[in-house]
């Protein structure tokens, strides 16, 4: 290169401001919704003052009041997330650099560290969402930068022309993409320590239960796993997914108890059919993977606890897939651990006075008439199931129970708990999913938020756990058909799952097809799933090697078959050559050839002596070829050209 | 150091283009990652390790498309040189110290525009064009002048980085081109005519005004100042006449080089005497130059100026 005489950086076009400032908005803007609204606001200013000032040609503000204003928002950022690193606070603080950058915005290079912010932007998206629209934006978004790329180099053009080389240029790069996603070797993460917020927002079931917190968690409709059953499906009132199993209550709270001693593993006998399923299960932070009641055999990395529900080793943080084999008939540990039946016995002291009276009068009688006893309660009384329950006081189960009758199923397996302890039969409460819906398109049971539930277990001398639901005393409809029918029209159920319009339901279950296909294949390609695909594609036994290798190999294939592709010579022959070429050639296979040095209209001459008949077919020609080549012959011409052409072919069938 | 200018040489192919119109091949484009190109990599080796680290599938694809982009946008900044065709053209003379401007003619036949072209000589400004699909232009490659003389700009350095600048993708015509550059003229009262009298600015150009008298025409004398009238009257006679008028414009001006100050070194007096050059041509006087190897008859005219600039532009070389 030598010595290259450095000048001042490239000054920034006028013309290429605009783009920077939408390359801006479209990275930043989808950031908030979850973003402190001061600091939208203010980039939002800043961007819309940016514009103002293009728009009249001002002057920048000078160096110091960018810089105050950036070290107030700075702070601004610290005092509300309490640090400017993490996730969240990063987000905030590139968003703010984002926004204030165009207004210290004078050579080329500063554009470059927008559209280079701007990539860095578009990454942060993925914290929040991976949504199929999420994809989409990327692509939209990635044009953008990329036409605002050309724009910085490649001086003043159409929109529509920028547009359309930046979506050349990415077009050509999806291949490349293919190939990277499918081959580059994937460690799962992470690195390193994730700060705290990094698993932020996620629903699902917590490790302990009061009043409400179940009903809370049905009014959404977001997916919580789907399922998908080898042969199959059980009953619908087979399918309880297993969550937590809460075994100390406090008056108000179950909880999950902390265990104090090592445990024996469970023991399950299956007695029946058993049921093979693949899980795909969204994140949510915790252990259990609620299996389907009871599981008999379990992914590799996940075990049963004591209680009986399948745990992973680690909180699942990210959507994982696990294939389990289920048998809804079992025995279950029929030799239960003393300390875990006295556990399921305790109960705090003096509350719930007319509850206790009322188990006390069952004690007598042998526990499966107690269990009996409780269910006729709640099927024959009036009680109703409803999704808002009056508050209740001190003594919850008492007021539940005599008073106002109406709850939810966390109230129902509460109170049903407290009756079997205070009778002397062990219980305890266990919550998870119950249902679920099949969507015809791709055949997966999806399993929702909505379908949250709680539900009872009792020890039997003989038997082991049993599943007790007095949620289906009271309202049986909502363990066969589901929770929305369970409910009457006005309790507040999420919109998505009461679809009444068959189009509607058929709409969404496409949709959640599709998301399902991009949770798989997309999101949910990690190193296991990258194993089996390349195995199943001839690569055996891959590692990361004989990945890199072939990654290489396939890009450099690729980068070749991109340039010679780019790089080949497009001729463009004249059309009017093109066609007097055509002609000719007819004429040659009728034995008349033309001579590279003869003119057209010599040619004709010499046709008009050889063949007459051709004589005023080829003279025609000639001249039209004449005109456009030596002439000033249009479009026209060409035509006439072209329909001698066809005439000298149609007379030439005739002639045969 | 020699053996290091030889690899260059070798490497860049450096050396004049005997053959035109020049092509650029394969193997006359350069191409390297610009300073963002790097910046570029270090962005999505970050970017890389944060989708890692936080599991973010969406983020291994940004990130594999960035790189995917930026390995397109190699081969179309290199596809923006490929198959160019360059001719040179006839750069005109000029003044030291005023740009010279070397045409270079641009032929895309390509179906397709090769944009930000920027053409510089080595330490030059430089120059950008866009040459449009199946299109000529031509490009006048600056060069500030400094010395007066025959002047050689060397190679050309054509630079793009288009489309997206992350890659320099450079080549090094090198035409065999020269241009004349003149000294650069230094405006002084002309020296006195032969006849003695010194020449006043003032005079000489109101002196056409002062008719003087007639006398027979010299081949150099300007078509404009022969009497056509006395001519017509006097038929029988085969000369022609010219008016002839006060001022000593008629007077033959030389313009010597030992009228120049002795004492300022060779490359003011030739400034002053372009500077005179030019004043006399614009009164249309007759003038000869008087170098110390060169004498230029007194004539008139563009070419008679051109002469007489080359002489003083070429001075002391052979």
């Amino acid at each position: 290169m030598g010595k290259r005489s450095r000048a001042r950086p490239p000054a920034l076009e006028h013309g290429a401001v605009p783009w920077l400032l939408a390359g801006a908005l479209a990275t930043a803007a989808p950031h908030a919704g979850h973003l402190p609204p001061w600091l939208s606001l203010l980039a939002a200013g800043a961007l819309l003052w940016r514009s103002w000032l293009w728009q009249r040609r001002r002057r920048l503000p000078p160096r110091w009041a960018l810089g105050l204003l950036a070290i107030g928002s700075v702070a601004g950022i610290a005092w509300q997330f309490h640090s400017v690193f993490g996730r969240d606070a990063g987000v905030a603080m590139l968003v703010l650099l984002m926004a204030l950058k165009p207004l210290e915005m004078h050579a080329r290079r500063d554009a470059l560290v927008i559209v280079m912010l701007g990539f860095f932007l578009l990454l942060t998206h993925y914290f929040y969402s991976q949504s199929i629209a999420t994809g989409v934006w990327l692509l939209a978004t990635m044009t953008l930068l990329t036409g605002t790329l050309i724009r910085l180099h490649g001086g003043t053009q159409p929109v529509a022309t920028i547009a359309r080389e930046a979506a050349r240029l990415l077009l050509q790069a999806l291949p490349f993409l293919l190939i990277l996603y499918l081959l580059f070797p994937r460690v799962s993460g992470p690195l390193w320590g994730l700060p705290q917020d990094a698993h932020g927002a996620l629903s699902g079931l917590s490790t302990q239960m009061s009043p409400g917190s179940i009903s809370n968690l049905i009014q959404s409709g977001a997916v919580a796993f789907r399922s998908r059953f080898v042969d199959e499906l059980p009953e619908k009132t087979e399918l309880y997914w297993r969550g937590p199993v809460f075994d100390a209550y406090d008056g108000t709270t179950w909880r999950v108890s902390a265990q104090q001693s090592p445990r024996p593993a469970p023991v399950i006998e299956a007695r029946g059919v058993t049921y093979t399923y693949t899980t795909i299960l969204e994140a949510h932070n915790q252990r259990w993977l609620l299996a389907l009641d009871l599981p008999t055999r379990l992914p590799p990395d996940a075990s049963l606890a004591p209680t009986l529900e399948a745990v992973a080793s680690v909180p699942v943080r990210v959507r994982s897939r696990f294939t389990f084999a289920s048998s809804p008939d079992y025995r279950a540990n029929r030799g239960e651990v003393p300390a875990t039946l006295a556990e399921a016995l305790r109960l705090p002291a003096r509350i719930n006075p007319r509850s206790r009276a009322l188990a006390q009068q069952w004690q007598s009688l042998p526990p499966e008439r107690i269990v009996e006893a409780a269910l006729a309660m709640f099927r024959e009384d009036d009680f109703h199931y409803t999704l808002q329950p009056p508050l209740l006081g001190r003594d919850a189960v008492d007021q539940f129970l005599f008073e106002t009758r109406r709850g939810f199923c966390e109230h129902y397996a509460s109170a049903f708990v407290f009756l079997m302890r205070a009778a002397g039969v062990p219980a305890r409460v266990v919550a998870g999913y119950q249902g679920g819906e099949v969507n015809p398109v791709d055949g997966y049971l999806i399993v929702r938020q909505s379908d949250a539930h709680a539900w009872a277990e009792v020890w039997l001398a003989g038997v082991g756990w049993v599943r007790i639901d007095p949620t289906a005393a009271v309202a049986p409809s909502r363990i066969e058909q589901g929770i929305v029918a369970a409910l009457p029209a006005s309790e507040p159920l999420p919109a998505i799952v009461r679809l009444d319009a068959d189009w509607l339901r058929d709409l969404r279950n496409r949709w959640e097809a599709a998301n399902n296909g991009w949770n798989i294949w997309v999101l949910g390609y990690n190193p296991q799933r990258q194993r089996e695909l390349l195995s199943r594609l001839g690569l055996q036994d891959p590692d990361w090697q004989s990945m890199t290798t072939s990654l290489a190999v396939l890009c450099s294939l690729l980068l070749l078959s991109v340039t010679l592709w780019t790089l080949r010579e497009r001729r463009h022959p004249d059309p009017a050559q093109l066609a007097w070429g055509k002609y000719c050639g007819q004429l040659a296979r009728r034995g008349i050839c033309r001579a590279e040095w003869e003119g057209p209209l010599d040619f004709a001459d010499r046709v008009a002596q050889a063949r007459p008949a051709l004589a005023a077919l080829t003279s025609e020609a000639a001249g039209h070829y004449a005109e456009l080549r030596y002439g000033r012959g249009g479009e026209g011409h060409l035509r006439l050209l072209r329909d001698c052409v066809r005439r000298l072919s149609r007379e030439r069938r005739n002639e045969v | 150091m020699r053996p290091l200018a030889a690899a260059r040489r070798w490497l860049f192919r450096l050396g004049r283009d005997e053959r035109l119109p020049i092509v650029l091949g394969q193997r006359r484009i350069f191409i390297v990652p610009t300073g963002a190109g790097f910046l570029f990599a270090i962005a999505l080796a970050v970017m890389l390790i944060g989708a890692i680290n936080y599991n973010l599938s969406l983020g291994h694809a940004l990130v594999f498309l960035l790189a995917g982009l930026g390995l397109v946008a190699m081969v179309h900044t290199f596809h923006n040189l490929f198959g160019l065709r360059l001719t040179p053209g006839r750069a005109e003379a000029t003044f030291a110290g005023d740009l010279a401007r070397f045409p270079l003619h641009l032929e895309n036949a390509r179906g397709s525009s090769r944009r930000a072209l920027e053409f510089s000589f080595t330490g030059q400004p430089s120059l950008t064009v866009d040459a449009p699909a199946r299109a000529r232009v031509t490009v006048a490659v600056p060069y500030a002048t400094e010395r007066r003389g025959r002047l050689d700009p060397g190679r050309v350095t054509l630079v793009t980085r288009y489309p997206l600048g992350l890659f320099r993708a450079w080549s090094y015509p090198h035409p065999i081109w020269s241009c004349l550059v003149y000294p650069r003229p230094l405006r002084t009262p002309l020296p006195t005519a032969s006849s003695g009298t010194p020449i006043d600015h003032r005079r000489g150009e109101s002196g056409q005004e002062d008719f003087a008298g007639l006398r027979p025409r010299q081949a150099s004398d300007p078509t404009r100042h022969i009497a056509w009238k006395a001519v017509a009257r006097r038929s029988d006679e085969q000369e022609l006449l010219v008016k002839q008028f006060a001022g000593g414009a008629s007077d033959e001006l030389w313009l010597d080089w030992s009228q120049t100050a002795v004492d300022l070194g060779t490359e003011y007096r030739l400034s002053v005497l372009a500077g005179w050059v030019l004043t006399a041509d614009e009164q249309q006087l007759r003038y000869g130059l008087r170098l110390p190897a060169q004498r230029i008859a007194p004539a008139q005219g563009t070419a008679h100026r051109t002469r007489c600039l080359q002489a003083l532009a070429l001075h002391g070389e052979t």
